[in-house]
């Protein structure tokens, strides 16, 4: 079990990774969320895993799997929905504006700007 | 009104201060870092807050006719007095943390006030390079003062100034001291940082006058006089100081003699008096410590003077070029006056201050001797008399003296009242210290003995007009007669000066500030080149070369919990992920079916959460999965929907490597942990005993993101409220561009559905409104004690809303939308926030909840808790941020050809007018 939800991790990260180095945003963005699963999962792990034992208090039940790692992971769900809302929204802002939808800044010349010239006093 | 009431507050400690106490108020701001806020009011603050505040209150009364009527006076204001309350800050401040604080402060006003008038380039320029030679001095200031606290122990200014012995003996006293006076002489414009205080003449003639002679060129003299008896008397301080300040008196007097606009020469006559004053306190004994207070008296009233009457005369005849004016005594006798008696003090003439001071001076350099030449510091001190004299008697007879003309700019005469009252104050104080020097003695004395400290004793020399006939006055002769003399050679001497080379100070400040951009430039255009992907390469290697070391510099210990053997239902779950996230990678370019596969991975994810005892996360999970789906196939509809082949090979093959190093990376991280128990016991133990008797639910998690952190909950909503508004910003902008016309004529890229809005779908989600709302209020109360709350609540209400956009279309659905989405976020927040201050009212910290139990009749006895309104914000928060996000994506698929119905259904069979759009809409949808 322990194998397979860090594995399971590694695979997420690795495919995360690898998208999030394409070119284009879409790609980018899918990666990102590949990313915050692995992340989300990592989190939640390092309570440990507990099979069957959920943290809702009754009677006459005395283990319980970690709850806090669940409660902060909650709130990352949320709050990464608003990320990539974020996210997307500003490709297709960039798309929509430029027609483009390249990650990369284009690549710009590299000379330098002139000093701008001061006034002799 | 400010500068009164603190004049007067101030001027309450007299007797205290003449009685030779020491007046100190305490409060600590950062005691761990030493950092307290104490002040402390002994004579020398004393003086310094006096000449502060007095003359603050003669420059506003004159800013506040100087100023034009389109200056943005409350700007000013308030500009002048940040600035005079930095600079009152950092003479009574005790705590040489505090002051550094302050003296950043006076660097950062002086900068607004300098380039305060915007529109000309002098004034920002000279504003930049105040604050770049400021700065870099409050820099290395920081450093010096932090080497003094670590020597002595203690920041508290009172208990430096006890340890002279300990921190003269340090071996870092040398480096503190270069430090320290690096700060002391960029801020007062010493040789060789004195360039920028002219540039600084580019600011209104008020902000010249205040700050540049009587306050914050004057800081770093302060300083100079503060540190005195901590610093002084070693043979480096008297080396550095005395030749600095030497260095400065003469050549700022020689560039000031040849200076054609009023203010540059007073500047630079400013520079070279800095630089006395320097030099006198540089000599490191008692008689040169007094003469340099006296001094900053006199200097403070009579240039402060000069500054006004340059405004005057800038102001009544626009200019301020000594080439174009002469004979003003004719036309402004008032000012005339003033001037040349102001100036004459300068100059070092009897029956005025300024002579007293001179001859002071004179006095001390006799007993002065540098690099072993006992004549060399007299000989430079009278050339730089004779040279202030003779800029002097330019100043005067270049302005008003000589013939009357008929070309000035515009026709002078003297300023109203409110313009000649304040310079005149000054100088009716100049030639009362002039005429009556014992009036300032007392004064004088009481400051010098708290300059000195415990480090030396009091001078027995009193202040008088007539020395005898000493060497001083042979000296002060000479000078004054040089001066003369200089005045009727001055046209082939200016040839002179005009033809000779000399280095430009800002040619070479710009050049520097060039190579230093330069150097940046090359530093980080390689790696900055706005490429993204390089970035997260960089990154991504970054973090692995860090853990990679920390693994390999680290301990570890053998596993202490033992493996849990998976069932086949988790083996396909896991196959069916890494199947999804691996095609993921091999089919990305085909954009909707990667979307198809990571549904895939995030239901899986869910379903894991469920089968490791996580009911809240799997919920979460799912419905978030349902909201982010849609976003994404609605940002698809404008983006192409495959990704093209760009990269190359090699670069995808370093991309995988990377990645799988990362992914190896993670796995082996994961799984070690996995295997071991936590370090330290984990806080959770106290969550679960506490969450039924404290917070009243059963369901932990819950009670943990309601409870315990309920204040992180609060600022996670906020967040997500932020970002549905940013997105909403966003659209508005992209609406309000030319992309908006774009947008409109956009031809789809595919064939579209003929009938937009299928009756089926249409009745379907009508039917669903209310069970989807009924699930969303069911979860959210038993969200409590059983798995849900206001966070899943809200994403399951938000779904049911989406479907009804989906279904019926974006016009229909909004036009039966009430309440505004952002009113919603709002209101949530609102509502969490003030349930969180509701336990104020009870004197409990913010966000502690309370609960009881509540019975009506016939139904079950059920609980109600605070917690539950806070989630009810939570709630609300959830939804008005999904929905604006969502909303605010769907107006941006609005097209103009297609005027959208406000009918829900295109096809209607209770409605007998069928439109005649929406059948051929349904005719062409046939023939596709």
């Amino acid at each position: 079990m322990e194998f397979l939800v860090a594995s399971a991790v590694g695979v997420l990260t690795a495919t995360g990774l690898y998208l999030v180095l394409r070119l284009r945003t879409f790609p980018v963005i899918m990666g990102m969320s590949l990313l915050t699963y692995a992340v989300n999962v990592f989190l939640f792990a390092s309570g440990r895993l507990t099979i069957g034992a959920p943290p809702i208090l009754q009677n006459g039940v005395e283990t319980y799997t970690d709850p806090l790692p669940q409660a902060l992971v909650l709130t990352a769900i949320v709050i990464s929905f608003g990320m990539t809302a974020v996210i997307v929204m500003i490709a297709l802002g960039a798309y929509l504006g430029s027609d483009d939808d390249h990650v990369d800044d284009p690549a710009e010349d590299d000379t330098p700007q002139a000093q701008p010239q001061e006034d002799q006093a | 009104m400010v500068s009164l009431l603190a004049f007067v507050g101030l001027m309450s400690h007299i007797p205290a201060v003449f009685a030779g106490e020491v007046i100190t108020a305490r409060f600590d701001w950062l005691p761990h870092l030493g950092l307290n806020f104490t002040l402390m009011l002994d004579a020398l603050g004393f003086f310094f807050a006096f000449l502060i505040l007095g003359i603050g209150m003669l420059i506003i009364a004159y800013a506040r006719f100087y100023l034009a009527r389109e200056d943005n006076m409350g700007e000013f204001f308030t500009y002048l007095l940040l600035f005079q309350g930095a600079m009152v800050g950092i003479v009574l401040s005790d705590n040489i943390l505090l002051l550094l604080i302050f003296w950043e402060l006076t660097s950062l006003s002086s900068f607004l006030l300098i380039g305060y008038w915007k529109h000309l380039p002098e004034g920002r320029q000279g504003a930049r390079m105040a604050l770049v030679v400021t700065g870099m001095g409050g820099m290395s200031m920081i450093g010096g003062m932090l080497i003094l606290g670590q020597i002595v122990g203690s920041y508290d200014l009172s208990v430096i100034l006890q340890n002279r012995d300990l921190i003269q003996a340090d071996p870092l006293y040398v480096p503190a001291l270069l430090l320290i006076l690096m700060g002391c002489f960029t801020k007062s414009a010493q040789f060789p940082f004195h360039f920028w205080l002219p540039h600084a003449m580019a600011a209104p003639t008020p902000v010249s006058a205040y700050l540049h002679s009587a306050t914050m060129v004057k800081a770093g003299i302060f300083l100079m006089a503060r540190m005195w008896p901590v610093l002084s008397g070693t043979p480096e301080w008297v080396m550095i100081v005395t030749t600095a300040g030497l260095i400065t008196m003469v050549l700022g007097a020689l560039i000031a003699l040849f200076k054609h606009d009023l203010k540059a020469l007073l500047a630079f006559s400013t520079v070279s008096h800095l630089g006395l004053i320097t030099m006198l306190l540089g000599t490191g004994t008692a008689f040169g410590a007094m003469a340099a207070v006296f001094h900053i008296l006199n200097h403070a009233t009579f240039k402060c003077a000069l500054f006004m009457v340059a405004g005057i005369v800038d102001h009544e005849t626009h200019t301020r070029d000594i080439r174009r004016l002469g004979g003003l005594r004719y036309l402004m006798p008032i000012t005339f006056v003033i001037a040349t008696l102001a100036a004459l003090s300068m100059a070092g003439i009897p029956l005025l201050n300024g002579f007293l001071s001179k001859e002071m001076m004179l006095e001390e350099t006799l007993h002065t001797t540098l690099y072993g030449t006992p004549w060399l510091v007299p000989v430079l001190a009278t050339v730089g008399s004779l040279l202030s004299a003779a800029y002097c008697f330019r100043l005067i007879g270049h302005t008003f003296l000589g013939p009357k003309r008929d070309d000035y700019p515009s026709p002078p005469h003297d300023p109203g009242s409110g313009m000649w009252l304040p310079p005149a104050i000054l100088v009716v104080l100049v030639v009362a210290i002039g005429v009556a020097p014992f009036l300032a003695e007392p004064f004088i004395k009481l400051v010098t003995s708290a300059v000195l400290g415990d480090a030396a004793a009091l001078p027995e020399a009193h202040l008088k007009i007539w020395h005898g006939l000493g060497t001083p006055l042979y000296m002060s002769i000479v000078a004054v007669v040089g001066g003369l003399v200089v005045m009727a050679l001055f046209t082939p001497l200016l040839r002179a000066w005009d033809a000779a080379p000399r280095p430009e100070a800002k040619d070479i400040f710009d050049r520097i500030i060039g190579a230093s951009v330069a150097l940046a430039r090359a530093a980080i255009q390689p790696l900055h080149d706005g490429a993204f992907t390089r970035y997260g390469a960089i990154m991504a290697l970054t973090v692995l070369a860090a853990g990679y070391y920390a693994w390999a510099t680290g301990t570890s210990t053998p596993p202490t919990r033992a493996v849990q053997m998976p069932g086949a239902v988790p083996i396909i779950g896991w196959l069916m992920l890494v199947a999804a996230a691996v095609g993921m990678v091999l089919l990305h370019r085909n954009r909707l079916l990667s979307l198809i596969l990571i549904a895939i991975v995030g239901l899986m994810v869910s379903i894991g959460f469920v089968f490791l005892s996580a009911p809240d996360l799997a919920m979460t999970q799912i419905t978030v999965e349902v909201v982010t789906i849609i976003l994404l196939l609605l940002a698809l509809n404008f983006l192409p929907n495959r990704t093209p082949i760009e990269s190359s090979v090699l670069r995808r093959t370093r991309d995988g490597i990377i990645a799988l190093a990362g992914g190896v990376g993670a796995m082996g991280l994961s799984y070690f942990f996995l295997l071991r128990e936590a370090v330290a016991t984990p806080i959770s133990e106290f969550h679960l005993a506490n969450s039924y008797k404290g917070g009243g639910g059963s369901n932990v998690v819950n009670v943990i993101l309601v409870d315990f952190r309920g204040f992180d909950t609060y600022g996670e909503v906020i967040v997500l409220g932020i970002a549905a508004l940013l997105i909403y910003a966003l659209t508005e902008t992209l609406l309000s561009s030319p992309v908006r016309a774009r947008l409109l004529n956009r031809k789809p890229d595919q064939p579209r559905s003929g009938d937009m809005h299928p009756t089926m779908m249409v009745v379907l989600t009508r039917v669903i409104m209310p069970v989807a709302l009924m699930v969303g209020f069911y979860i959210f109360l038993r969200g409590h004690n059983e798995p849900g709350g206001g966070f899943i609540a809200g994403l399951v209400v938000s779904i049911a809303v989406v479907m009804q956009y989906m279904a019926s279309g974006y016009n229909w659905a909004s036009a039966r939308q009430r309440y505004p989405y952002h009113g919603i976020i709002g209101s949530g927040v609102l509502i969490a926030g003030l349930t969180g201050i509701g336990s104020w009212f009870v004197s409990k910290p913010f966000l502690t909840s309370d609960f009881g139990y509540v019975r009506i009749p016939p139904f079950h006895k059920f609980e109600l808790a605070t917690a539950a309104l806070f989630d009810l914000g939570v709630f609300l928060g959830v939804v008005g941020a999904v929905m604006l996000s969502l909303e605010s994506f769907s107006r941006l698929a609005r097209r103009a050809h297609m005027t959208e119905s406000e009918h829900a259904m295109d096809i209607d069979p209770s409605r007998d007018d069928q439109p005649p759009e929406a059948t051929a809409a349904s005719d062409a949808g046939k023939e596709v």
